[in-house]
């Protein structure tokens, strides 16, 4: 029963990373309606800027994670402001294909600097003994991982709900000359939009890079990864990217948990999360909590 | 002095002129109306009074300030708002919070008054609170304060545009067809509110409306537009009795 529960424990910490590493994809799309494909891009440069002030510029560990979320938000605002904002307007394809673009400009500017190649791992700043809890165990990275996630995710909320900026930036995905017309600048709420999704996209690469390690393929992959995350959530609800994230943690988990190594199977931890992913939307075309519009005719 | 003063205001997109040679001026206080053929350019007047269209050429006066380049969010914070002829509200959210959140656009209190809520945070929360249930009962939404808007029936969601738009406690209000497709009740209905934003609070209204009925009823000055030239000004009298707008629209025989 242990074994049964430590999936469960694994797949809640991979689907919470999964859940913060999509919140900056929903953040975009739900103002601009724009899948952004440079962002994990953005998310391997955030933990790279924390790995860097950490360990070549000896910065506390916890104020280059601030500093890197910081710097971040300003990146990718500024990516807002030089590539995107004369695209307003145009088709949403054109607006994608740049998104496309900008990526690999990115891959190919951080396969320039040591950390494209090389594999790095962060200082240990946790104690390194596991927690171990009725047979299930946790390593402290993971735990505080988890933690500082759902923080973060509650803050997002908080802010997406309550704060003017937030219900502003609603008001511009609902309707955006409504928008303009009681005094919203929509070019304003783009750029923070996207400035803070790549503050989430460090948070999630520092995370990321603390529990697996720092490699470039496989943080800019995540950018990736979690697009079934994202499109099951339902595209623009920020629950929905936590639900689905623990989801398809979950799903992973137990795939690799239970059926690899057993009749002749390997690798369905990659599969799996597809496979339910596609029979989910068969069901819930718009995915688990995203707004079905009725259009009146 | 004219509280609007649009001069010279030609807009084209490629060889296609919307508006050639516009002169208008909007007197405070006053309804005036703009009518014409479908395609005549009204809407596009108003989306460069908005700030939706740049003119490209001519100016549009606004109390000696210039409106031919702002934008649209800088024009309704000047104190011009508008209703939409196709509905732009906010369906996701009640006809409240629609409401407030254009209240809420120009806030004057400070971060760190947000963030303690005391003095002057409450004190102006507490007013927007008002202006808004205020506007709601004026307009007759009460019922609906609570709903969300895209549940609404069409010609709630109008009034409810209408509604946004005087939360912005403008000078002028900008109405582009705010009677298209409704039934007659609903019709008189938006008539007598359309006056008594003009006669009660004291707004300029610039209206745009195909019923010429409605429209030679309650306007103080009207302008009228064909292939985006004035074709002819004045009181309601003098535009139905002048020969080219009585060509433009019945035609030559």
């Amino acid at each position: 029963m242990s074994y049964f529960f430590q999936i469960v424990v694994s797949g809640i910490v991979v689907g919470s990373i999964y859940a913060l590493a999509a919140l900056g994809l929903v953040l975009v799309y739900k103002s601009s309606r724009v899948a952004n494909f440079a962002h994990g891009q953005i998310i391997a440069a955030g933990a790279f800027i924390t790995f860097f002030l950490t360990v070549r510029l000896g910065v506390p560990i916890f104020f280059s994670f601030l500093a890197s979320m910081f710097i971040t938000f300003f990146l990718a605002m500024s990516v807002e402001r030089i590539f995107l904002r004369r695209l307003i307007g145009e088709p949403i394809i054109s607006v994608i294909m740049v998104t496309i673009g900008l990526a690999s400009i990115f891959d190919g500017l951080i396969y320039l600097t040591p950390f494209g190649s090389e594999n790095f791992s962060f200082p240990a700043f946790l104690p390194t003994e596991s927690i171990v809890v009725g047979g299930v165990s946790i390593s402290w990275t993971q735990l505080v991982g988890v933690i500082i996630t759902f923080v973060l995710i509650g803050c997002f909320s908080w802010f997406f709900k309550k704060s003017t900026v937030g219900i502003s930036m609603r008001a511009v995905s609902d309707d955006q000359f409504g928008a303009m017309s009681v005094g919203i600048s929509v070019p304003r709420v783009f750029a923070l939009a996207w400035a803070t999704a790549g503050l989430s996209a460090a948070a999630a690469g520092c995370i990321i890079g603390n529990i697996t390690g720092l490699n470039f393929e496989t943080l800019h992959a995540f950018g990736i990864v979690v697009f079934p995350v994202v499109i099951l959530g339902g595209l623009d609800s920020i629950l929905g990217a936590v639900v689905a994230g623990i989801i398809m943690g979950l799903i992973q988990q137990f795939a690799s948990g239970y059926l690899d190594g057993n009749f002749g199977l390997n690798g369905t931890g990659d599969v799996m999360p597809y496979i339910i992913l596609l029979i989910i939307l068969l069901f819930k075309p718009h995915g688990l909590f995203g707004i079905h519009e009725i259009e009146r005719v | 002095m004219a509280q609007l003063n649009i001069s010279d205001v030609t807009l084209s997109f490629g060889g296609l002129k919307a508006l050639s040679h516009v002169d208008m001026t909007i007197e405070p206080g006053l309804i005036t109306s703009i009518i014409g053929p479908n395609g005549a350019g009204k809407t596009s007047m108003l989306n460069c009074i908005s700030g939706f269209y740049h003119p490209t050429k001519g100016k549009i006066l606004y109390k000696d300030k210039d409106l031919s380049h702002a934008s649209p969010h800088q024009v309704s914070t000047m104190g011009i708002a508008r209703a939409f002829q196709n509905l732009e509200l906010f369906s996701g959210l009640s006809v409240l919070d629609n409401l407030l959140l254009a209240r809420h656009q120009n806030l004057t209190y400070s971060l760190f008054h947000a963030a303690v809520f005391f003095g002057k945070a409450s004190r102006v929360e507490a007013e927007n609170r008002k202006f808004v249930e205020d506007i709601i009962d004026f307009m007759e939404l009460e019922p609906f304060r609570k709903n969300q808007v895209g549940n609404l029936s069409y010609g709630i969601q109008k009034k409810v545009e209408v509604a946004r738009a005087l939360t912005l406690d403008p000078e002028i209000l900008l109405l582009d067809e705010p009677m298209a497709g409704m039934n007659i009740q609903e019709k008189e209905d938006i008539v007598r509110f359309v006056m008594d934003i003009q006669k009660e609070r004291s707004v300029t209204v610039v209206l745009v409306e195909h019923d010429l009925g409605v429209v030679m009823d309650i306007s103080d000055r009207i302008y009228v537009l064909d292939f985006g030239e004035v074709i002819g000004s004045g009181t309601p009298e003098q535009v139905s009795n002048n020969p080219k707008v009585i060509e433009a629209y019945i035609g030559e025989d």
